[in-house]
C-alpha cells in the first residue's frame, strides 16, 4: 500500500524535472529534485512504494527521459493519469517505470489516499475512501514490453528466441 | 487501399504494402537524432546491449545543442560524453561547436532529413522534419539507443487529422508561428494527442519553408506524433543542392481516411500571443497589449531561421531596444548567422541594441544565456511557456512571432507591430 500524490492536468516534464538538473543524469540526483516546480516537497515527503496521481496528458512537452527517471527513482511504484502524453508513455514502458491510464482513478483519488494497486491486472484500491478501479489494458506488445522489464531487455529476449 | 502520406511513409519502412491506424509496426529508421542531455543517456543504454558498433555511423546525427557551448563542468562532461561516442563510433553527422546550429534548424539545412524519412530524434522537436514530407517524431533516450545499435523502432500507426488553410490574404505580420498558435488555441495542448497532423491548403502552399518547418515544430504542442506537409515545388526548391541522397515522392492519397478535417481561412488569423504558462493560452496580440516585459528572445528551433530575423530586423531597422529590455537574438545556424550577416539583418538588430549569440537553445529551456529572475517576464519566439521554462518557477513566458517579439523589445511591452512603425 502507498500513499497517493496527486497533480494536475497536463503536467509537463520542465515540472516533473526542470532542465537546470539536465547537467547530470543519475537517478539519485533527479530523483532530488522530482516535482520540484509543481510547488510541492513532493521529494522530500515521497517514501518508496508510493503512488503518483496526475490529470490528462500526463508528461507532456520535452522527450527528456529524465522524467519518468526521477520518478521511477523516487520510488514511486506507479503512475495513475486520465492519460499521458505520448513520448512519455513511450519512455516509461522503455525504462520500466509502471503507468496505468484509468480516468476514474484519476479522478476519484485524492492527494493523500491510501491506495494498492495490481500492475499486472490494472486493479487499483482507493482503501482511503474504500472504492475499486480497473485500469485500462496494454495491447498486447506493451505487455511484453512491461514484462521484459523495459526496451533494452525487451529486445535483447527477442535476440534470444530467434 | 487509400492512405495518407504518414501511414505510406511507416507502411514502405515496415516492408508492409499497407498499414491502418492502431497498427503496431517495426519500421527501419533513416536517420537517428540526438543531443548533449539526451544522447548521453542513450549511450549509456547503448551499452547495455553488448554490441561494439551503431547499426549505420551516417545514420546518426549528434548535435551539442543544448547546453552548448558548454555552460558548466556537468555539461561540459555531457558533451564530452557524446563526442567521445562520436568519435569512437566514427559518426558522420556529427556538428562540433563552430559548425553546429540548433538541431532541427541545422539537420534540413544540411540535406539530412528528406521527403519520405523515417526520422526519430532524442528531443521532441524532431517533428520539424515534417515540413520537408518526412515522418518525424520525438522519442526518449532508450528508444534512441536501441535506433543506435538495431536502427529500428516500433510505432503504433497513427490516426491523421487533415488541417487546411484556405485563401493566401494573410493579416501583415502574420506567419507560420500564429497559425500554429492559434490552432493550439483551438484544440488545446491534448487536441491531437498519437495523432499525425497533415497541414494543407492554398494558405500552407503559400508560405516559405521556414515558416513551415515552425509550424510543424510546434505540432508536439498538440500532443502529436508528427506534424507533416506533403512536398511540392518550394520544398524542392529548398532541397536542390542540400539533398544528399534521391528522395521518393509521397503524397496522401485523395479518398485517405482521416478522423478529423478542420478548415480555416488565414485571413481570419490575426498575430497571436500565448499567455503564461501553456501554448494553448494564445489570444489576439490586442489582448495583451500594454503587458510590460523585461526580456525578449528571438530564435530557437522554433523561430530562428533566416526569414524569422529578417522579420525582426524589419521592424527593428531604425529603431532601439527599450532601455529596461534585454533583447537576445539566437540564430539557428551557423549558415542562417552568415547570411544574416551578409544582409546587413545583424547589424540592424545589434545597431538597435540587441545581445546577438552563436547558435545554442540556451535560455529557451532555461539551460544558459537568458535565464528569468523571479517576477520577471519575457516575450519569446521560443514554443513552451510552462511553469519555469526559461528561469525561475515564479517567472512568465509569453510566446509570440519574431515580428510582434521585436515591437515588444522597443515598446517594452507587448505591442503590434504597427504600434512602432
Amino acid at each position: 500500500m502507498g500513499k497517493a500524490f496527486k497533480f494536475g492536468n497536463d503536467i509537463d516534464t520542465d515540472v516533473i524535472i526542470p532542465a537546470r538538473y539536465l547537467n547530470k543524469s543519475t537517478p539519485e540526483h533527479l530523483a532530488a529534485h522530482c516535482m520540484e516546480d509543481a510547488g510541492t516537497s513532493f521529494a522530500k515527503q515521497v517514501k518508496a512504494g508510493d503512488i503518483m496521481v496526475g490529470g490528462k496528458n500526463f508528461g507532456c512537452g520535452s522527450s527528456r527521459e529524465h522524467a519518468p527517471i526521477s520518478i521511477k527513482a523516487c520510488g514511486i511504484k506507479v503512475v495513475i493519469a486520465d492519460s499521458f502524453a505520448r513520448i512519455f508513455y513511450r519512455n516509461s514502458l522503455n525504462i520500466g517505470l509502471p503507468i496505468m491510464e484509468c480516468p476514474e482513478a484519476a479522478a476519484g483519488i485524492s492527494d493523500g489516499d491510501e491506495v494498492t494497486v495490481d500492475v499486472a491486472t490494472g486493479t487499483i484500491e482507493n482503501k482511503t475512501k474504500n472504492m475499486k478501479y480497473q485500469a485500462r489494458s496494454f495491447p498486447p506488445f506493451m505487455q511484453e514490453l512491461i514484462h521484459a522489464g523495459g526496451l533494452i531487455a525487451y529486445i535483447e529476449g527477442r535476440k534470444k528466441n530467434a | 487501399m487509400s492512405m495518407t502520406i504518414t501511414e505510406k511513409i511507416l507502411a514502405q519502412h515496415a516492408g508492409l504494402d499497407e498499414v491502418v491506424p492502431g497498427q503496431l509496426i517495426t519500421a527501419k529508421l533513416d536517420l537517428v537524432l540526438g543531443n548533449d542531455v539526451t544522447a548521453p543517456v542513450g549511450i549509456k543504454e547503448f551499452a547495455k546491449f553488448g554490441i561494439e558498433n551503431v547499426f549505420d555511423p551516417k545514420k546518426i546525427a549528434l548535435v551539442p545543442d543544448h547546453f552548448a557551448p558548454n555552460k558548466d563542468v556537468l555539461s561540459a562532461e555531457q558533451c564530452k560524453v557524446m563526442r567521445d561516442f562520436a568519435r569512437k563510433q566514427e559518426i558522420e553527422h556529427y556538428f562540433e561547436v563552430g559548425r553546429m546550429g540548433i538541431e532541427h534548424c541545422l539537420l534540413p539545412e544540411q540535406g539530412l532529413t528528406l521527403p519520405g524519412d523515417l526520422i526519430i530524434g532524442a528531443d521532441s522537436h524532431t517533428c520539424t522534419y515534417g515540413a520537408v514530407g518526412a515522418f518525424a517524431t520525438g522519442v526518449g533516450s532508450t528508444d534512441f539507443a536501441a535506433g543506435l545499435a538495431t536502427g529500428e523502432a516500433w510505432f503504433r500507426v497513427p490516426e491523421s487529422m487533415k488541417f487546411v488553410f484556405r485563401g493566401t490574404k494573410f493579416q501583415k505580420w502574420v506567419g507560420g508561428k500564429d497559425l500554429i498558435l492559434y490552432l493550439i488555441g483551438k484544440l488545446g495542448v491534448d487536441g491531437a494527442r498519437y495523432r499525425a497532423m497533415e497541414f494543407t491548403g492554398e494558405g500552407i502552399a503559400a508560405l516559405s519553408m521556414d515558416n513551415r518547418f515552425t509550424i510543424c515544430n510546434m505540432a508536439i504542442e498538440v500532443g502529436a506524433k508528427n506534424g507533416i506537409i506533403a512536398p511540392d515545388d518550394k520544398t524542392f526548391a529548398f532541397l536542390e543542392g542540400r539533398a544528399r541522397r534521391s528522395y521518393p515522392l509521397v503524397h496522401s492519397d485523395p479518398n485517405a481516411g482521416y478522423m478529423d478535417v478542420q478548415e480555416f481561412d488565414v485571413s481570419e488569423i490575426p498575430l497571436q500571443v500565448a499567455f503564461p504558462h501553456s501554448p494553448e493560452n494564445s489570444k489576439p496580440v490586442h489582448e495583451a497589449s500594454g503587458i510590460k516585459i523585461d526580456q525578449v528572445v528571438i530564435g530557437s528551433c522554433t523561430n530562428g531561421r533566416l526569414e524569422d530575423l529578417r522579420m525582426a530586423a524589419d521592424v527593428l531597422r531604425g529603431k532601439k531596444v527599450h532601455p529596461e529590455i534585454r533583447l537576445l537574438v539566437f540564430p539557428g545556424t551557423q549558415t542562417i548567422l552568415r547570411d544574416a550577416m551578409r544582409e546587413g539583418i545583424i547589424d540592424t538588430l545589434i545597431e538597435a541594441g540587441a545581445a546577438v549569440s552563436t547558435p545554442t537553445c540556451g535560455p529557451c529551456l532555461g539551460g544558459h544565456m537568458g535565464i528569468l529572475a523571479k517576477g520577471e517576464r519575457a516575450v519569446s519566439t521560443t514554443n513552451r511557456n510552462f511553469v519555469g521554462r526559461m528561469g525561475s518557477v515564479e517567472s512568465e513566458v509569453y510566446l509570440t512571432n519574431p515580428a510582434v517579439a521585436a515591437a515588444s523589445a522597443i515598446k517594452g511591452q507587448i505591442a503590434h507591430p504597427e504600434e512602432v512603425s
